[in-house]
């Protein structure tokens, strides 16, 4: 049961990351300011991907509330990050993000780490 | 805007996310483990577990970490962002360790270790390599 609310979870999150980011670029820069918080609630009601985006968000969620429930909070945390390579690729082939040398070797550190934590 | 001013805009808005969401995982981690139901499939059960003062106080500073992100997408690369986000993982050890005595074993402190060396090394990269796509609004 573990493992099956840690790929709902990891899913669900790559999903909504990539359409978040993809949508917030077009949305252009936004500030913290009151007014800035005002119109981000705004595009974040205008802008249809970024309601899937969080559509997913709630379900990834609702796995990572099932899965604090009953392992420890330094294993589900660290688990959520298994997304991470999966999403670090789809954002150089769907968002055109470039993904140096120095930034590729950073992120399979992480990994490591992340797949070390899990054991 | 001046290359500084965003970059520092940029991390604050990095440590405001960080923040909020460790604690905010630590108050749903140690809600949750108080709740008389295990959380499933049953959408009523998370709709009760919501009354749950430490469950919505966690959700409410994850709410408000979610924004912070999606002002931090708008200024940095999603490749960016993630990798920064690793050093959440430490805090979660931490958070576990020291709030809600966990066990963490020297293979996972090692492991830490190793998030914090990636982050690091993916932080001295630039943060954004897209140009804002014209809105086709």
């Amino acid at each position: 049961m573990t493992w099956v609310l840690v790929t709902v979870m990891v899913v669900a999150t790559a999903l909504s990351d990539l359409l978040q980011s993809y949508e917030m670029k077009r949305a252009g820069e936004q500030s913290v300011g009151a007014r800035g918080v005002a119109r981000l609630l705004r595009t974040i009601v205008e802008r249809r991907y970024l309601l899937l985006s969080i559509a997913c968000l709630a379900f990834s969620f609702f796995a990572f509330m099932a899965l604090v429930q009953s392992a420890p909070l330094s294993f589900a945390v660290p688990a959520s990050a298994a997304s991470f390579i999966l999403e670090t690729v789809l954002a150089k082939i769907l968002l055109k993000e470039q993904i140096g040398v120095r930034r590729a070797a950073g992120s399979l550190l992480v990994l490591c780490g992340v797949v070390l934590l899990g054991r | 805007m001046p290359p500084s001013t965003r970059a520092i805009r940029t991390y604050l808005l990095l440590l405001l996310f960080l923040a909020l969401r460790a604690f905010g995982n630590l108050c749903l981690a140690w809600g949750t483990k108080h709740l008389p139901e295990k959380l499933a499939a049953d959408p009523l059960v998370y709709l009760r577990s919501m009354m749950d003062p430490f469950v919505a106080l966690g959700i409410a500073m994850l709410i408000v970490a979610l924004l912070a992100r999606l002002a931090l997408l708008s200024v940095a690369d999603l490749s960016f962002v993630l990798p920064m986000t690793a050093i959440g993982y430490v805090l979660a050890a931490l958070l576990g360790r020291f709030f809600l005595h966990e066990a963490v074993s020297p293979q996972r402190w090692l492991a830490v270790t190793l998030i914090f060396g990636g982050a690091a090394l993916v932080s001295s990269t630039p943060q954004s390599t897209t140009s804002p796509m014209k809105d086709s609004k």
